[in-house]
């Protein structure tokens, strides 16, 4: 005969550690694919609780298996006729553009996060261990006096009448307890020496962190959609990264072909592109900007510049030039040179600015979308320390 | 708990096990542990062990029954069974007694199946258990040793449960040994013997390569990167084995999945049609029993198609039509013989390629389908011309057929120690990402440069990953 148990396991959760590590390896799922969420928002003027959905596919157990295109089998109602459409354009329920067509049994789970949830998961495990150690730039703004406390000895004007009366009926309470002669309880007790306050008052620098942002794009007919795609939400990561590390950030956008201008953050990444490109133009533009609005002294000036690295080559040497000369006013000055895979062109500006020897300047190679992470990676990691900035300040 | 008690379990139990026995089933002895639907949905996430190794997949598996559960997308299962001897079942508690009942029986069917189908015979039920403690046990022990850790355990299960049903499809032939395959080899070589041999040329012989790694080409990818990768750790070695072993117990269930559920269900229907049930379990009974044999419309239901052809075979051999007397010589009154012979030496792909008549592709209305552009579009219907066509294609998603045969051609013995591997194409193709990111898998465990020799759009094409990962290269050859 079977046997029948019939036990409550009441408590036992067997499959809970499996299922955390699930839960947390869909939520690095979610941080690999935010670059696909950031490019579509607006940089600037987004609130931090604006909610968007984010289409997360399961986390997919790799192994072979057959594509699309393999035929099947499947049971009809008695009617089938050849040619009919058993299931129409699975790309009409995609979650984003470029993504492989969702194949059926696939889980799309689409999750609601706000803008600042977002940027938190993004920095939250950010790998950058040095980062940890390093402490943004504060500056100096005011000094502050500020009371703090009670000094026996001090200056007149600080006197503190009411600190010293409150020690004065302290000791008069401690006398009458102490049983001394009636006579001279009834007299007047006087202020005493010992009974007087005087506040005490600290200096205390007030600090604040001032951060600017100077987004340099090239705007040339060869930056096209994808390229200025890649370079938007390089922005948007440095942007939002800033934002948790200064106080005050702001934002300046320069477009540049043969000339720069400073534009708004619309024309910057909407404006058509034509013309040739002068690099140095941009950088030129940039200092201009830093000497007129930006004292190094009280900001810290990030710079990052994105072109595909199609320099006019009588261009070159100035361009290398102005870039010293910002990496000196910056901590931070980056070169992003966006290549992508499908790209037919060669010229580079990285050869170029190996010249350059200054350790907060950067350059990386974006060639898509996966890579953008990594290499906002790199370019933070060339941080300058604060000893560097005491002795090239 | 349902409108029942343990002991009118029991009841129904002796006397279902009493008419299975009757028809002539012969299962194991049986266990049954009743359970939540939590409990239940976790048995399903650790394939019914009570015991098993963790790995987030697990906890996926759950997370996703669950999720469809509370959303109505599926219901719970009635009942699970594990391949253990004796065969271990579960309830769901709060089922009503005829869902019990009908469980009950829908176990035995499923338990004389893994007892006597021939594709079970080398799965040691009796050590089932056992066996998936002692993994688990292990796998935590590499977990918790600190010169391991869970993140390079985890780096080795993702890898290998990623090529976990890689490996030979012919499970019930005896795998060669080298000596064999050398021996083949040499025999393969060996001049053919020539009457004129006076008279004509000389026959060129040219010695086989006995030193070629591997003899002959190799489906047992798992089991060829554990034996020939000597930089591979003990534990990792041991990782791969318990994969193995794992994947070696679940492939009968894979390779029977409609013959099985079929079977139970094929049972379930007479046994429960036997009991003499009150009006009222009988008609619940019915409801519940034509809600699992529901056709999948467009799809395929495993326990409709396995039952319908269960019922079919008994039905010819039986009481045949005259024409069917005539046509195949079948002289009736051997139903219940045959179908126990069907269930004894079949397998899915056997079992539909004897069974599945021209009728019953027609009465069920199967077609095939494939892809147009963006849409999905029935190509070929049940007619006398195109019949075939729809079976043909059925055949090859059964089973290990919806798993593509790649094959280790050649490993490079000397200086690069590159490992080739083939996909053998029968006109299906990859699915490229998924083929990239396995490729990077099988690096990971050979630890030099992998090729594999596809087709992708048409065209022969070759993707190689070598030293670091997450660079897989794609040529067209």
């Amino acid at each position: 005969m079977a046997v029948f148990r019939d036990f409550r396991k009441e408590g036992i959760d067997r499959s809970a550690r499996d299922r955390a590590r699930h839960r947390q390896l869909v939520r690095e799922a979610i941080r690999d694919n935010v670059g696909h969420v950031i490019s579509e928002e607006s940089i600037i003027g987004q609130s931090g609780d604006k909610k968007m959905k984010v289409p997360i596919k399961g986390l997919k157990e790799f192994r072979f298996i057959f594509g699309e295109s393999a035929p099947g089998v499947g049971q009809g109602d008695g009617n089938s006729k050849p040619g009919q459409v058993i299931q129409r354009d699975p790309q009409g329920v995609r979650g984003l553009p470029g993504e492989p067509g969702s194949e059926p049994g696939e889980d799309i789970y689409e999750t609601e996060i706000t803008l600042e949830e977002l940027v938190e998961l993004l920095f939250e495990d950010l790998n950058l261990p040095e980062m940890e150690r390093k402490r943004f730039h504060v500056l100096e703004s005011e000094r502050q006096v500020r009371p703090k406390g009670y000094r026996l000895k001090g200056i007149r004007p600080r006197l503190s009448k009411k600190k010293s009366l409150i020690e004065k009926i302290r000791r008069e309470q401690s006398l009458a307890r102490g049983g001394a002669p009636e006579n001279e309880a009834e007299e007047r007790v006087p202020f005493h020496e010992r009974d007087l306050r005087y506040v005490h008052k600290v200096v205390r620098p007030k600090t604040f962190s001032n951060a600017v942002v100077l987004c340099i794009m090239d705007t040339s007919g060869s930056m096209d959609v994808t390229k200025k795609y890649l370079a938007r939400s390089f922005y948007f990561l440095l942007h939002r990264f800033l934002k948790t590390r200064y106080q005050n950030v702001e934002v300046v956008f320069i477009s540049h072909d043969t000339e720069a201008r400073e534009v708004t953050e619309d024309e910057f990444f909407h404006k058509g592109e034509s013309g040739g490109t002068m690099i140095s133009s941009g950088y030129k533009k940039a200092l201009r900007i830093i000497e007129e609005r930006f004292n190094p002294d009280l900001w810290n000036i990030y710079a990052f510049h994105c072109s595909d690295g199609d320099n006019f080559p009588s261009d070159n040497e100035d361009a290398i030039r102005c870039a010293r000369e910002l990496a000196r006013v910056c901590r931070l000055f980056g070169y992003g040179e966006i290549k992508p895979v499908h790209s037919p062109s060669w010229s580079s500006m990285l050869e170029m600015y190996k010249e350059i020897k200054q350790d907060n300047f950067v350059t990386v190679t974006i060639r898509s979308k996966e890579e953008l992470w990594p290499a906002f990676q790199t370019f933070l990691k060339h941080d300058r320390s604060e000893r560097a900035l005491a002795s090239n300040g | 708990m349902g409108d029942y008690t343990i002991a009118e379990l029991e009841k129904w139990d002796e006397r279902i096990r009493a008419v299975a026995e009757g028809f002539g089933l012969r299962p194991y002895p049986q266990e049954f542990e009743i359970c939540d639907y939590k409990e239940m949905i976790g048995y399903e996430a650790y394939a019914g062990m009570p015991a098993h190794y963790p790995h987030w997949s697990f906890g996926k598996a759950y997370e996703r029954r669950e999720t469809l559960y509370q959303l109505g997308i599926v219901g719970l299962p009635y009942e699970m069974v594990i391949n253990s001897n004796p065969a271990l079942a579960y309830l769901l508690r709060d089922n009503s007694l005829l869902l019990q009942i009908l469980t009950i029986a829908h176990v035995y069917g499923h338990n004389d199946f893994f007892r006597n189908n021939r594709s079970f015979s080398l799965t040691r039920p009796e050590y089932t258990l056992e066996r998936f403690k002692a993994h688990a046990d292990r796998v935590r022990s590499y977990t918790e040793d600190p010169s391991i850790g869970a993140e390079k355990v985890e780096r080795i299960l993702d890898a290998a449960h990623a090529l976990q049903f890689q490996c030979r499809r012919a499970r019930g032939v005896k795998k060669r040994s080298e000596e064999d395959q050398k021996r083949s080899a040499l025999e393969k070589a060996r001049p053919r013997q020539d009457p004129f041999q006076s008279i004509h040329a000389r026959q060129e012989v040219r010695p086989p390569d006995l030193n070629r790694v591997p003899l002959e080409p190799e489906e047992d990818i798992l089991l060829f990167l554990r034996d020939h990768n000597p930089y591979l750790e003990t534990w990792e070695r041991d990782l791969l084995t318990i994969v193995i072993e794992r994947a070696d117990y679940f492939l009968p269930q894979i390779e029977t999945k409609i013959m099985n559920e079929g079977w139970a269900s094929y049972w379930h229907y007479r046994i429960l049609n036997a009991l003499d049930l009150d009006p009222d379990l009988q008609f619940e009974f019915m409801i519940r029993h034509n809600q699992v044999l529901r056709p999948l419309k467009g799809g395929i239901n495993p326990y409709h198609l396995g039952c319908r052809i269960f019922e079919d075979i008994f039905r010819r051999w039986e009481t045949p039509s005259r024409q069917e007397q005539e046509e195949y010589g079948l002289p009736g009154g051997q139903g219940l013989e045959k179908i126990f012979l069907v269930r004894e030496a079949d397998r899915d792909e056997s079992f539909l390629r004897q069974y599945l008549t021209e009728e019953l592709v027609r009465d069920l209305d199967l077609f095939r389908h494939e892809k147009r552009g963006g849409e999905r579009v029935i190509s070929h219907v049940a007619t006398p011309e195109d019949w075939t066509t729809v079976k043909e294609t059925l055949l090859k998603s059964v089973g290990l057929g919806t798993v593509p045969v790649i094959r280790i051609v050649e490993v490079k013995t000397h200086g690069s120690h590159e490992m080739i591997l083939r996909h053998e194409f029968d006109g299906r193709e990859l699915d490229a990402e998924y083929a990239e990111r396995t490729l990077r898998y099988i690096q990971r465990l050979w630890g030099r440069k992998v090729v594999l020799e596809t087709r992708l759009a048409g065209e022969r094409c070759q993707m190689s990953c070598d030293g670091k990962e997450g660079k897989v290269q794609i040529s067209r050859l």
